[in-house]
């Protein structure tokens, strides 16, 4: 029987002249008899392989469809910046040669997908609050938050080769190696299940021309209370085709295993993928402000933190809600009606009692609200500055102020 | 094919380009109007109307193929289309992003096949696409001279090279089509550059690396490249130009022509009130009145106080000063911190001293203040002013922080500036710009030469209600003050 051997090189091509030196093929290794010479033989043959030849060797019984790979990791904890990566990475690479894998891990933050709607994920003000950040990845699916307790694992490969359910086997094979009384399984939503009950990984993938990323979070210990509270949206009367997340009760696997971190879980999937994918267990860091290495990669960090592509990349919707507004003795209903699109008003009504404000004044304000962003921050600005033009008359003043309080709530 | 293609470059030859011909052989091909036949040689371009006749016929001799949408993987039949990045109407050459598609959890980016027009979506936003079915239609420009793959259009797509090669016969080069409009638009002759792809194939970063030897123009990043274990630089041809480019910019004449095209935006949001209220203060007869201040003893002062703020937690800048030296000052002048009502029939003067301090943020200028100065002290305000900033770089500032405003201080000189003439923020009726601190020699009261800590300010007033000399007084009374910070102790309240 002959065994192949396809042989891959990053960049020397000392190996191949060593090998060749070899009077004996691997082609030959099957037939000797004697297990020790056998297994000298083979040994020999890996120690005289330069580091970086990978090799690949199509195994008797099963076609394996492992080819080189390459684990990296990131040192920042910039979710933006990572971000970045994966797209520097999916834009730039050839994977033809090697699959890579990328580990990495964030300072506190809430991550959409593509195709969705900020305001209805998650509790906007709550984040500005607590100073977490707002990111809009480029793959689809739903919406995560993640710390410094959730690991995200990208499988890139070519477009030819995306495989998301052989990747979360992956990872489950690792988790039961490394802990094998853990009930952990892949639905077929690409989401796993630990006791088959509590959600502990997520998955989403983004597919280009020549080549696809399959990510993935794992829950190690992060912080179920944030992570609830975030994820509420307080925003009623939204309207939209923008993809929903379907919310599930999750669990930490430092929960049912004390023993586990971060650290512990990011080497044993490396491990398993070095494996699978028959490379050396070696991880190596990148950083992802090294312009040299990634060049380009400062954009598109950049453009990752524009309002542009985090709110303004929100698909069509529409706010239809009743303000009550208590003013002096009274409350007053308000209704009000905006259409967004690009994150932008287009279009905004505001039924307020008549004469309650100017006609003018009001008038004023629906022309400066439409086209201005759907944002506090810039609605506040908007309306203060448009307040100086105003008769200086208290009680114009006091509910102007009510009014414009009232309708930033909404954003 | 192989008789299409050998009558295209016979004809090419004659100088004639006869359509009516592909009409009988590719009968998979629809054409808008095939009455009009797009015949011409050299001789009727003379007239015009059979010019404009030959101007149509080209257009319409563009073929029509319909790009289908391919496959996903893993068995996926249908997606739903999220966004459109081409509108009917678009040019849009291969590679290029047509689509976005979104298909549980996997959003897919659609890129052309083809160099063309959009001539057609087949689906608007949200609506579900199937896979195998015509996705957009593309009119392929015929006078350029491109062989797109007709066969792509019944085969199912993404199972094949998308280089186009070897249908041409005659042709040793291999590249893309756009790799051949690259060259052509450069005026380089595929022969003379060496591929590096497949089968000796040309591809893009040949042609730049061609360019680059030629011109020794800096070059965008090879597309191509790889992350090295260790670390290492890669050893992609581009790498060293790139680094001479980042010790010293190398003025080169460019071959390719860079067309910067002028951006128009709407005036929307803050940028609309921001309109208004400039042109609104545009109505106020504004008056300047600057002056030097010598702030030796102050700088001093804040130098010992700095670290007795910092135990309590707080930033002492000067700014502090300033408003509570403004803030006596409007005592003594209560007509700077009025209000002049729109018909000019009434004055109002203010009685809380709301000082505005001018912000400047990434949307622009923002002016919150500090309520009530005349009963805080200077660490009150400072405490405050920290809050403001804070909030103000978080983009978190609230109404109640932006409106109320009496007199406004614009402390320019932390980005620069001596003497600016500053315009009045309506309601208001006077602003201060304060320049930067600069050490100049000044002349003591012995007639020595002394090291001065010099700041600039430039006053502006509403002359409807305030005169020159009212202005002058308070300046000077603000001056002294801070001149000589002990003598605000005498009047601190």
């Amino acid at each position: 029987m002959t065994v192949s051997c396809h042989w891959h090189f990053s960049f020397v091509t000392k190996a191949r002249c060593a090998l060749a030196a070899f009077s004996i093929s691997r082609a030959d290794v099957p037939s000797i008899r004697y297990p020790i010479i056998k297994n000298m033989v083979l040994q020999s043959l890996k120690n005289c392989l330069w580091p970086f030849c990978i090799l690949r060797v199509p195994k008797a019984c099963f076609r394996s469809t492992a080819s080189g790979g390459l684990i990296i990791q990131s040192v920042s904890n910039d979710v933006y910046q990572n971000l970045a990566v994966e797209d520097w990475i999916h834009d730039h690479m050839d994977l033809e040669k090697q699959h890579i894998l990328f580990l990495w891990r964030n300072s506190p933050a809430v991550v959409i997908g593509r195709h969705q709607n900020p305001w209805q994920e998650c509790n906007l003000r709550l984040l500005r609050q607590k100073n977490i950040k707002l990111a809009r990845r480029r793959s689809g699916g739903g919406t995560v938050y993640h710390d410094l307790g959730n690991i995200n694992l990208t499988f890139f490969t070519t477009r030819k080769k995306y495989q998301r359910m052989e990747n979360l086997k992956l990872v489950v094979k690792a988790l039961k190696a490394l802990r094998p009384q853990l009930d952990v399984h892949v639905t077929d939503r690409y989401d796993i299940l630990l006791d088959r009950q509590y959600k502990i990984s997520g998955t989403a993938a983004k597919l280009g021309r020549t080549s696809a990323y399959h990510h993935c979070t794992l829950l190690c210990n992060a912080d179920k209370f944030v992570l609830s509270s975030v994820l509420k949206s307080p925003y009623k009367g939204l309207k939209s085709n923008a993809t929903p997340s379907v919310p599930a009760s999750v669990k930490n696997l430092f929960e049912e295993d004390p023993s586990l971190t971060s650290e512990i879980l990011l080497d044993a999937i490396a491990k398993e993928y070095a494996t699978q994918h028959q490379i050396d267990h070696h991880i190596t860091l990148i950083n992802p402000a090294d312009e040299t290495l990634l060049p380009g990669i400062s954009n598109k960090t950049e453009e990752l933190q524009t309002w542009e592509w985090v709110y303004g990349k929100t698909p069509k919707f529409s706010v239809s809600t009743c303000l009550n507004m208590a003013y002096k003795d009274s409350v007053l209903d308000v209704k009000i009606n905006m259409d967004v699109k690009n994150g932008r008003i287009e279009v905004c009504n505001i039924d307020l009692p008549e004469h309650w404000l100017p006609p003018g004044l009001y008038s004023e304000l629906i022309k400066s609200l439409t086209g201005s962003k759907f944002c506090p921050n810039e609605t506040t600005t908007l309306v203060t500055t448009l307040l100086r033009v105003c008769p200086q008359d208290d009680e114009l003043h006091s509910r102007w102020n009510l009014l414009c309080d009232n309708m930033i709530m909404l954003m | 094919m192989a008789a299409v293609t050998a009558l295209r470059s016979s004809c090419r030859a004659a100088g004639r380009l006869v359509c009516i011909h592909r009409v009988r052989s590719c009968s998979s091909i629809r054409f808008i109007k095939s009455k009009y036949v797009c015949v011409f040689d050299k001789s009727a371009l003379k007239f015009s109307h059979q010019q404009r006749l030959f101007r149509t016929s080209a257009v319409s001799c563009g073929q029509i193929v319909q790009f289908k949408l391919s496959d996903i993987g893993e068995g996926i039949t249908e997606v739903t289309v999220k966004e459109w990045y081409v509108k009917e109407g678009d040019s849009v050459s291969q590679f290029d992003s047509i689509c976005e598609v979104q298909s549980d959890k996997a959003s897919v980016t659609i890129t052309s096949r083809y160099d063309g027009v959009i001539r057609k979506l087949h689906y608007s936003i949200d609506e579900i696409a199937f896979v195998g079915k015509p996705l957009v239609d593309i009119e392929i420009d015929a006078s350029k001279g491109v062989a797109p793959e007709e066969d792509v259009v019944e085969t199912p797509p993404m199972s094949h090279e998308e280089h186009t090669h070897q249908e041409i016969k005659g042709h040793k080069t291999l590249a893309t089509p756009a790799v051949r409009r690259l060259a052509m638009e450069n005026n380089i002759k595929l022969s003379e550059v060496v591929g590096t792809g497949k089968d000796n194939r040309i591809l893009k970063e040949d042609i730049l690396n061609y360019l680059a030897k030629q011109t020794g123009a800096i070059l965008p990043p090879s597309p191509k490249a790889e992350i090295v274990p260790p670390l290492r630089k890669t050893e992609a041809v581009p790498a060293a130009p790139k680094d001479k480019a980042r010790k010293i910019p190398v003025p080169v004449s460019r071959p390719i022509v860079f067309s910067g095209k002028d951006k128009t935006e709407p005036v929307t949001g803050f940028q609309k009130a921001m309109v208004k209220t400039m042109s609104a203060a545009l109505k106020i007869p504004h008056f300047g009145y600057c002056d030097e201040i010598d702030l030796t003893q102050l700088v001093q002062l804040r130098e010992e106080l700095k670290p007795l703020a910092e135990i309590r937690g707080v930033k002492l800048s000067f700014m502090p000063f300033f408003i509570k030296a403004a803030s006596l000052g409007l005592l003594q002048y209560p007509i700077l911190n009025a209000s002049l009502d729109e018909n000019c029939q009434n004055v109002t003067y203010k009685a809380s001293h709301n000082i505005g301090v001018a912000m400047d943020t990434e949307q622009g200028l923002i002016v919150p203040n500090v309520k009530n100065v005349q009963v805080c002290s200077v660490f009150d305000i400072a405490v405050e002013l920290n809050r403001l900033q804070s909030l103000g770089s978080a983009g978190q500032l609230g109404t109640s922080d932006l409106t109320g405003g009496t007199f406004t201080l614009s402390n320019i000189g932390t980005i620069g500036g001596t003497y600016t003439k500053p315009v009045i923020l309506p309601p208001e009726v006077a602003i201060g710009a304060l320049g930067k601190i600069q050490v100049l020699p000044r002349f003591n009261g012995k007639g020595e030469v002394f090291k001065a800590q010099i700041m600039n300010v430039s006053w502006s007033a509403d002359h409807r209600i305030i005169d020159g000399a009212t202005m002058a007084r308070f300046s000077n009374l603000w001056k002294s003050y801070l001149e000589n910070p002990a003598s605000m102790l005498l009047d601190l309240k």
